[in-house]
């Protein structure tokens, strides 16, 4: 069983959107790790080295996660976990923003997988068994 | 009925308590020097003289019960993975059972920290990492580095139950003594300390006081049968809990200044008491105990001075004249140490006053304000002791100290340190006749009793 670490990074607290993709992924046949809301960088990291989680899927919904998710890539580095893939999704910037540029300013960062508001789990179940292999 | 006679077996002290059963009462106390390094048996048998001599007309002694914390205490190495999460919950196993914990090692382990355990005098090691189905390749290379390393130390693995096979085939290839027990921390944040604490307690009785020379004890005292900081932790938790109709005394705290470490112990969730604070980290134990190595009024009297600035010194201390370092070095040197002046007596308070005022800061949790986009958050990591309702004194420089009440103060809440969750108003009491150790152990046989006394003599 493949082990994904979830949850909604900075101060956010909409727990709504997390507990459903906690729900879907463990149907889906995913050890999920769910480290809730309000979660640091650090939170994200020290579960998944602990976990051994292939994944890391990061929500935000409050705006503010461009600045939330800034270096995850490389303090996930910098923690050995250069191996697991980052995914982010949610409201991840403040208002509407042509999302192919988004997509680009997070991939930048460092993410593997960026989704827009609204995304279907479904579609990241798809994605997580690409890139984790079945 | 008959005499319950309770020993522990302290680094300095041997000291007995006798309880009269039937009348349900502590009847004596006695002491006498331990005396490990020539036979254990002159120290316990001098004591038990006094204590015939001061009660002549003590009744027959019909049980006995003896912890000990003689030779070093139980020494102790915790190994884990990411430190806030396996090392801490590692550590948190080790000091529950009443071991000291000397060294502390996370992620995969160097040759220069293998060499550090050789060096050391640790008398068990505790290894842990990943969780259940988590991390697993840490935990094997650690165990096969300890292995290579032959420590001749019995080894207990409390990591990722999924690793639990290869780890055994790599010790059954050696002789290494090994013992496999649930994971310290099974899922994420979850600390489960049951099992390690409980075997690293029968490898206390069985091997270790041995190895320390205390084993001839028991052609007398019966089975030592756990280490004296474990029997003051037991203590702590019968006297909040309760028993049965004799109710307890709710949260409370255990501070036990001694000359070499100074050990605190609360019982109670200690969870969150505001709704706007967000509880953080590793689940904390319900009985919790932490050991500050560099607070001591003897043995570590210096190691305390090099934590404070002279100006901070002279806040705990009226006089001026002093040479504050040669003092410390004194007690240093000579464990054994009485003040005899008034200006050492201060001198003393002083230090009892930082390793109570330290101590707390080190065990009592924190808040951190987070600036958000939205504002401020708080995040609390550890336990919020704010409302404790009893914070109780023990210890050689405490019960015997009539400044007790005024040293123990203080643990409590300060104006500079805010964003530390300490006691507010807690009602002081000093353990004055020394018994809490014993009534551990006592309250192992005869928890209502134990109960009733530790109400009584408490004051
Ligand atoms: C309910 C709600 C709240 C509640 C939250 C209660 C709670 N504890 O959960 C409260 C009232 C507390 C709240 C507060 C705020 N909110 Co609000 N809130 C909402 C609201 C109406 C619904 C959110 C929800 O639960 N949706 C239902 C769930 C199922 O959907 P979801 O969360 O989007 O998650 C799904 C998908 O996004 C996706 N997904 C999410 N993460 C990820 C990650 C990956 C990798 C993938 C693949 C998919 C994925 O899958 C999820 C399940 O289907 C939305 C508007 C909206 N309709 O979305 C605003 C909204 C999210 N909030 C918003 C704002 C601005 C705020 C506040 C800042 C308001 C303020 N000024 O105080 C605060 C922030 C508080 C904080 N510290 O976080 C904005 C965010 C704007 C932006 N990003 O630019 C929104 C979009 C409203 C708006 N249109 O302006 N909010």
């Amino acid at each position: 069983m493949k082990t994904v670490v979830i949850g909604v990074i900075g101060a956010d607290v909409h727990a709504v959107g997390n507990k459903i993709i906690d729900h879907v992924l463990t149907e889906y046949g995913f050890n999920v790790v769910n480290i809730g809301v309000l979660s640091s960088q650090e939170d994200f990291i020290n579960a998944a080295i602990e976990t051994n989680a292939k994944a890391i899927l990061v929500s935000s919904l409050y705006g503010h996660g461009e600045m939330d998710c800034k270096y995850l890539r490389e303090n996930c580095d910098e923690a050995g976990l250069g191996h697991v893939k980052l995914y982010v999704g949610g409201n991840i910037v403040v208002g509407k923003q042509d999302f192919k540029e988004v997509e680009q300013r997070f991939k930048k960062m460092g993410f593997d997988r960026v989704y827009p508001p609204g995304t279907n789990i479904e579609d990241a179940v798809k994605d997580l068994r690409e890139d984790l292999g079945e | 009925m008959g005499i319950h006679l309770l020993v522990d077996f302290g680094s300095t002290y041997t000291k007995l308590t006798a309880v009269d059963l039937e009348k349900e009462d502590i009847i004596g106390t006695s002491k006498a020097m331990t005396t490990v390094k020539t036979n254990v048996l002159d120290g316990f048998n001098l004591a038990l003289e006094k204590l015939k001599v001061s009660c002549p007309d003590m009744p027959e002694i019909t049980g006995i019960s003896a912890c000990s914390s003689a030779a070093g205490g139980l020494k102790m190495a915790a190994i884990g993975l990411v430190e806030e999460l396996t090392v801490e919950a590692a550590k948190r196993a080790c000091l529950g059972a009443g071991a000291l914990v000397n060294l502390v090692f996370s992620h995969h382990l160097s040759r220069k920290e293998v060499k550090q355990l050789k060096q050391a005098d640790i008398d068990i090691i505790l290894l842990a990492g990943g969780t259940d189905g988590g991390n697993k390749e840490c935990i094997i290379h650690n165990a096969k580095k300890l292995r290579d390393a032959d420590l001749g130390v019995p080894i207990i693995v409390a990591g990722n139950k999924d690793a639990a096979d290869e780890i055994e085939e790599i010790f059954d290839a050696s002789n290494q003594e090994y013992y496999i027990v649930d994971n310290v921390m099974p899922k994420l944040k979850m600390l489960n300390v049951k099992e390690a604490k409980e075997v690293i307690r029968q490898i206390f009785i069985t091997k270790i006081i041995e190895a320390k020379g205390i084993k001839k004890a028991e052609e007398q005292t019966g089975e030592i049968i756990m280490p004296t900081p474990e029997a003051v932790l037991l203590a702590a938790e019968l006297l909040a809990k309760g028993y049965e109709d004799e109710e307890g005394f709710n949260e409370l705290m255990v501070i036990d200044v001694g000359g070499a470490t100074t050990d605190v112990h609360t019982i109670g969730e200690g969870f969150p008491k505001r709704s706007e604070v967000i509880l953080k980290g590793l689940q904390e134990p319900f009985a919790k105990r932490t050991v500050e190595g560099d607070l001591g009024m003897r043995y570590s009297a210096n190691a305390l001075l090099s934590l404070v600035s002279p100006y901070e010194f002279k806040q705990y201390y009226e006089y001026d004249e002093t040479d504050i370092e040669q003092s410390a070095l004194k007690r240093h040197e000579n464990v054994e140490y009485l003040p005899d002046t008034d200006q050492e007596r201060a001198f003393d308070n002083a230090l009892a006053r930082i390793c109570c005022d330290y101590s707390m800061s080190r065990h009592v949790g924190h808040v951190e304000v987070v600036y958000t986009p939205l504002g401020n958050m708080y995040y609390q990591t550890g336990k919020d002791l704010t409302d404790i309702q009893y914070v109780i004194g023990t210890g050689g420089v405490l019960i015997n100290n009539e400044d007790a009440k005024e040293i123990l103060k203080e643990v409590n809440h300060k104006s500079n340190k805010k964003l530390e969750l300490r006691p507010t108003d807690p009602v002081f009491l000093i353990d004055r006749k020394y018994i809490l150790a014993s009534m551990g152990l006592l309250g192992q046989k005869y928890p209502k009793l134990a109960l009733k006394l530790m109400k009584k003599y408490l004051v």
